[in-house]
């Protein structure tokens, strides 16, 4: 019973902590007090659930009780004539405006996380006091988690959230939901920092159970927002493309933690419950016809998720789709990519004239996997000494060791 | 919330390529004075007519020029009110001369 009862504490904290905050925050305007009191709320689940049982609604008890800490520590505080003017907040006559997302959820409490993720992503806050604070204030992961998570000190983490806090305490920056004229930038922002956070733990080679830690919970972040966002296709599409990418995690890495490339990968391993989730999510999104750079991003990891094996790709399919995703989003990584692709559909030589030509643009200067795919393609052409060559580039700029053992072991093979 | 725009220049010779007409700030401060956003503004001259002041020991420490050296000047500033960043950043997009050179937003201590 006790046990149980720490584990529905334990899947409240995950599930419910970013409601209980934001429901502080927007009362309050004071974020300190708001982590302060969610946290005061979960001890005090953990004292009176074993008694009295799980509330049918842990998130709504939660909150309640937050508020309620928080309003008792305002007072206290108001009556000894410090913080009177926060206090003075507290009874603001009418409430703010219904925004998206304020709609009663079913414990009958708004939901103002929507507001809070917004407020985290403002573009006045520099990138990675963005990426650290959402995940802080929205997922309950702690200062230590994430700073092991991006590899910095703790103080350092600790400094930044607290300067990110204050920023928006001093500056004006507002707890809502951007107006029509903003939402779409501040949408596209928000949508990338969670993208952001999944890729902070799914780089190959670099991610321990920390790193895991983070893109589980930028899945959960995406499903939130796929959730409070219905009529943002692009929010389900950014869904849709994590979960599908997800179910290929076991089969990236062998036993050495090298990394293993997709033709190549074990596809009994895929998660086959994950990919029919993102397909399912993705074929929603695209029903809506407003597609957008993460909805084609996702139909392509549908292409490959969808193929029994290597050889059954539809590259053709796919060449077409990094060709909308160019025209979306140019850039030359997608460029790139499309490469990739085109060689597959219309063989090497065609896939390497498009790798040849941003070799010579030399926009890509640095970036190891354009070497690495010239060297693949090369390779495919049996120009081996011009493959050899290119190897040993992507292996001077290869940034994780997996990657470099993977290009080593290709150059040892060209032999 | 009261927040302080510094108009600035990214060089010293102030904004090459953008013409007098372009830069022309009257019809952004009628704007913003008829909104109630602007409460107060002024061009400033150049850093070379600055001069610096400090107090040591009772005795009055003059330089010529700007108290920071940098490539970057200042030239004007408004005092603006509004209910956010978010509107303080949009008053602050719409000053014709953040096409050209800068703005910084700077908040005021609250009183």
């Amino acid at each position: 019973m006790r046990d149980a009862v720490k584990e529905a504490v334990a899947a409240a904290w995950s599930r419910e902590w970013g409601r209980v905050v934001a429901a502080v925050i927007r009362q309050t305007g004071d974020w300190d007090l708001a982590e302060e009191c969610a946290q005061d709320a979960f001890e005090r689940a953990l004292e009176r659930w074993p008694r009295d049982g799980v509330p049918r609604s842990p998130g709504a008890w939660l909150t309640t009780t937050a508020r309620n800490r928080a309003l008792d520590r305002l007072r206290r505080a108001a009556n000894e004539n410090v913080k009177l003017r926060t206090a003075a907040r507290l009874d603001p006559g009418p409430p703010p405006a219904d925004q998206p997302g304020d709609r009663p959820d079913d414990d009958g409490l708004p939901d103002d996380r929507l507001r809070l993720i917004y407020t985290c992503c403002h573009p006045a806050l520099p990138l990675p006091a963005q990426v650290a604070l959402t995940l802080r204030t929205l997922t309950g992961l702690g200062t230590a988690e994430i700073a092991r998570a991006f590899l910095v000190p703790e103080n350092t983490m600790a400094q930044r959230l607290t300067r990110a806090k204050n920023k928006i305490r001093n500056a004006g920056i507002p707890f809502r939901v951007p107006p029509p004229d903003l939402l779409p930038d501040r949408t596209e922002a928000v949508l990338a920092i969670v993208y952001l956070l999944f890729n902070a733990g799914y780089a190959p080679g670099a991610a321990g159970p920390d790193q895991r830690r983070v893109t589980a919970e930028a899945i959960r972040l995406a499903r939130l927002l796929a959730a409070l966002l219905p009529g943002e296709p692009e929010a389900a599409g950014l869904l849709a493309l994590m979960l599908l990418h997800d179910a290929r995690a076991a089969a990236r890495t062998d036993a050495d933690g090298d990394l293993v490339p997709l033709a190549e990968q074990d596809r009994s391993r895929w998660d086959r419950r994950g990919i029919a989730e993102g397909t399912a999510v993705l074929d929603a999104a695209l029903a809506r016809r407003r597609p957008g750079p993460y909805q084609v991003q996702a139909a392509i990891a549908a292409c490959h998720a969808q193929a029994e094996k290597a050889e059954a790709t539809d590259w053709p399919q796919i060449a077409l789709l990094y060709a909308e995703l160019a025209r979306m989003a140019p850039g030359p990584v997608v460029e790139l990519n499309r490469a990739v692709a085109v060689a597959m559909a219309d063989g090497p030589a065609a896939g390497l004239a498009l790798a040849d030509a941003l070799a010579a643009a030399g926009e890509l200067a640095g970036y190891h996997l354009l070497p690495a795919t010239r060297a693949d393609l090369l390779r495919r052409l049996g120009r081996d000494a011009e493959a050899a060559a290119a190897y040993r580039e992507a292996l001077a700029l290869a940034p994780t060791e997996a990657e470099r053992r993977f290009l080593a072991g290709r150059l040892a093979d060209l032999r | 919330m009261k927040y302080l725009l510094l108009i600035c220049s990214e060089t010293a010779d102030g904004f090459p390529g953008a013409t007098p007409e372009e830069l022309d700030a009257e019809p952004w401060v009628q704007e913003m004075t008829r909104r109630g956003v602007r409460l107060d503004g002024n061009r400033t001259r150049p850093a070379e007519d600055a001069t610096t002041v400090r107090v040591r020991n009772g005795a009055r420490l003059l330089t010529d020029g700007p108290y920071a050296e940098t490539k970057e000047q200042m030239a004007g500033f408004d005092i603006i009110e509004c209910a956010d960043l978010d509107e303080a950043i949009e008053v602050a997009a719409r000053h014709p001369v953040a096409k050209f050179g800068m703005v910084e937003v700077r908040p005021f201590w609250a009183d």
